[in-house]
């Protein structure tokens, strides 16, 4: 068999595995402005090699490069970098206690804040967010209550908002415009065009944004999404964060091998961006460029943020089973938090004894919402298993049916 | 009053509710324009423009998303899957987004989506053009599943399915499009102006979702069936002289078990009857809860009349159909057992 064609599988791998010494200078990752940002009414055909391209502002010192750089305010770049700060002492706090038990399951975003925080502040309070498991940014970004949305969440206790039916971090508010989260990714991709299409149709300027992940580009989901976007020119923003990991699976298997998750869209005549994801003030210009065309009409922009995953996919997973412990320290885009942190204080904006206090005062506040939720029990105090029973039974229909109440009967709560 | 056949009641039903609500609107495969290929929807574009009714890519998961996220921006959708065969690609959006949405934001966010599909055999259609998958939607938390037999229900309970602000999966047994079918597929067609129930109201009215009814009184034995299988029951027991109770459930989901066990525990004896495929059909789950409900009552044991557990076939369409014979085989056996 083997010698009558040249036919083999093709098995995509990862750059680096286990004791390889990880080096990403492979990777055509650009200057910092040098890519031109063109107008927000141009053609998805003159702009196509955006999709090809890296847009990024901030360089290695924090200087900002190029017509990209949003120029914004410093007071706006100070409360960006506040967000993604509070988002990463939420996740360690939450680890630590996940791993001492406290909680069944976590996750954190380490190294994507950006993407969810830059993202959401280029936004107007009434646009919707359709977010994965791994925006928290986005939710804290839109003012979440860290202590009841989230920390209650987390712990599944009597203020959960969710009242126990939902997994640690699948948060929701519909006050805030932070859609449920749901179990899978993608799913939720599809849906964020119908609600753009529901605004498009009531005449009403408000547009929605939904994050994914390279990996879950290959749900049909995705495909359904660009599709009736593009068909409808629904009011949407459509991002692939590409973080490189889909837990053990590299881009790679996704298809990220030969093209970019940003080209998906080209076929689709979809306006494409692919953005350094850990750059605040990048992340931030394009999407308040997709927001704007948006809102002009024009219809929906796929934009690939382009990050890394620096931790394992949850407190499930140990990333060291499948690449080197080192990795992240090689990526070559930095952390968005510290490129923040230089930009402002490039800018005379900022300082690091400002920094070290903010961070001190973040965390003290994070420790003081823990007490809090951790004062009202956990799951290994057995009476806690039954703290939402009476919940059980409702909102599974608007109004109760009788088999439903038949059943709450027999489960005498 | 007008006569209407079932495919005219279901257009009015939607034509009905976009004048009465600006939050209706109407999208899916081939509805827009040429208003859908068995034409429930024609003439609704012209009439309510291409901003409410309009056709959709052929993306089944796409169409129940996009509802989905139109619903939660406040919509009120009525979307068609072509044929309920063409509806499994949709089943994720459906058995765990739209159904656990409600749910799973604790009632935060939540879709009063409306999939019509028309479903059932009898018309040469195929394995591909027959299928009845609704006993896969009965068993997803969170779904109403309907399905009419005749144009008066037909246009009520699509009314109230559209109203209803849960997802409704709505089957139409697209063998009654036309008229009643009493599984003789050498008898001329007749149409449903030989029907009392093809007397529908041009105005708006609705029926309360979850009530089955006794579309005819017996003391026998009771016959507990749903869609085309009423008229098929029914034309069988005329036939033999038989003396059944015939409840048409109407709605599959929330069940009205009161009106069946009521029934049951006056007769004694029951025969299900469904045109779906037999193992872990919706007959299962019937049998299962009259035996719950009427044990101590039963004379005879539960007998289920189904389409056999293959395919849907083509040339032997027929041989597969659970037609009057069928049913009076298990009619006779139940009036014997005891």
């Amino acid at each position: 068999m083997g010698n009558r064609t040249k036919n083999r599988l093709h098995i995509p791998d990862a750059p680096f595995r286990p004791g390889d010494k990880p080096d990403f200078s492979h990777l055509d990752i650009g200057v910092a402005g040098s890519v031109e940002r063109p107008p927000c009414n141009s053609k998805p055909m003159e702009i196509r090699d955006l999709a090809y391209n890296l847009v990024r502002v901030l360089d290695d010192d924090g200087v900002a490069h190029g017509d990209w750089n949003p120029n914004l305010n410093p007071d706006v770049l100070r409360e960006g970098l506040r967000t993604m700060l509070l988002t990463r002492k939420y996740d360690e706090r939450m680890f630590r206690m996940q791993r001492q038990a406290k909680m069944s399951f976590y996750l954190k975003c380490t190294g994507e804040e950006a993407v969810a925080v830059a993202s959401t502040m280029a936004l107007q309070p009434a646009d919707m967010l359709f977010p994965t498991y791994r925006q928290q940014g986005a939710f804290i970004a839109r003012g979440a209550d860290l202590f009841q949305e989230m920390m209650c969440q987390v712990m599944n206790n009597e203020l959960d908002p969710m009242q126990g039916k939902q997994l640690p971090i699948k948060y929701s508010s519909a006050e805030k415009g932070f859609f449920s989260i749901s179990g899978p990714l993608t799913t939720h991709f599809p849906q964020a065009v119908g609600w753009a299409m529901a605004a498009a149709y009531k005449g009403e300027d408000d547009i929605a944004l939904a994050w994914t992940g390279d990996g879950s580009t290959a749900e049909g989901d995705f495909h359904y999404a660009l599709q009736f976007a593009a068909t409808y020119r629904a009011p949407c923003i459509l991002t692939v964060v590409n973080n490189q990991w889909a837990i053990s699976s590299p881009q790679t298997i996704a298809g990220g091998e030969n093209t970019t998750f940003a080209a998906r869209g080209i076929g689709y005549g979809l306006p494409a961006l692919r953005v350094d994801g850990n750059d605040f003030l990048a992340v931030y210009a394009a999407t308040q460029w997709a927001a704007e065309r948006a809102r002009a009409g024009l219809g929906s922009t796929l934009i690939e943020l382009y990050t890394y995953r620096v931790e394992g996919h949850s407190t499930s997973d140990d990333p060291t089973g499948y690449r080197p412990r080192n990795e992240p320290e090689f990526w070559p885009l930095g952390d968005p938090i510290e490129r923040l942190k230089d930009h402002l204080i490039q800018l005379g904006e900022w300082s690091q004894q400002q920094h070290d206090e903010l961070a001190q005062e973040l965390e003290d506040y994070v420790t003081e919402c823990w007490k809090k939720v951790d004062a009202m029990g956990n799951i290994n105090d057995p009476e806690y298993a039954h703290i939402h029973s009476a919940a059980l039974f409702e909102q599974v229909y608007k109004e109760m049916p009788p088999h439903l109440r038949k059943q709450r009967q027999q489960l005498g709560r | 009053m007008a006569q209407m056949n079932m495919i005219q009641a279901l257009n009015s039903a939607q034509d009905n509710l976009l004048a009465k609500d600006p939050n209706v609107i109407i999208f899916g495969e081939d509805v827009g324009y040429f208003g859908g290929v068995f034409r429930v929807t024609a003439g609704l574009q012209e009439k309510y423009g291409k901003q409410r009714v309009f056709d959709s890519p052929i993306s089944e998961g796409g169409i129940i998303a996009t509802a989905l996220g139109m619903g939660v921006n406040g919509l009120r959708p009525v979307v068609e899957i072509q044929f309920s065969d063409y509806i499994y690609p949709a089943f994720d959006q459906i058995a765990s987004e739209l159904a656990k949405l409600r749910y799973r934001s604790n009632g935060m966010f939540s879709a009063p989506v409306t999939i019509r599909t028309p479903c059932g055999g009898g018309i040469r259609g195929g394995q591909t053009h027959s299928q009845s998958p609704e006993a896969i939607f009965t068993h997803v938390a969170g779904l109403k599943v309907v399905m009419p037999s005749n144009p008066y229900d037909a246009k009520g309970l699509l009314i109230a399915a559209i109203e209803d602000d849960d997802p409704v999966v709505f089957f139409e047994p697209k063998r009654l499009y036309n008229g009643p079918f009493d599984g003789d597929p050498h008898q001329a067609a007749i149409g449903w102006n030989t029907h009392p129930k093809g007397e529908v109201p041009e105005d708006y009215y609705s029926l309360e979702i979850g009530k089955a009814e006794v579309v005819r009184p017996g003391n026998a034995l009771t016959i507990v069936t749903y869609g085309t299988m009423v008229h098929v029951a029914e034309a069988a027991v005329k036939a033999a002289g038989i003396d059944a109770e015939i409840i048409d459930l109407r709605t599959l989901l929330p069940l009205d078990i009161d009106t069946i066990a009521e029934s049951v525990n006056k007769t004694g004896r029951c025969v299900v009857v469904h045109e779906a495929t037999r193992t872990s059909g919706f007959g299962a789950e019937l049998s299962a809860q009259i035996q719950e409900s009427c044990f101590w009552r039963l004379e005879a044991p539960i007998e289920r009349v189904t389409g056999w557990d293959t395919p849907y076939p083509h040339a032997m369409e027929w041989d597969y159909f659970p037609g009057q014979q069928r049913i009076l085989d298990a009619v006779n056996k139940t009036l014997q057992g005891g």
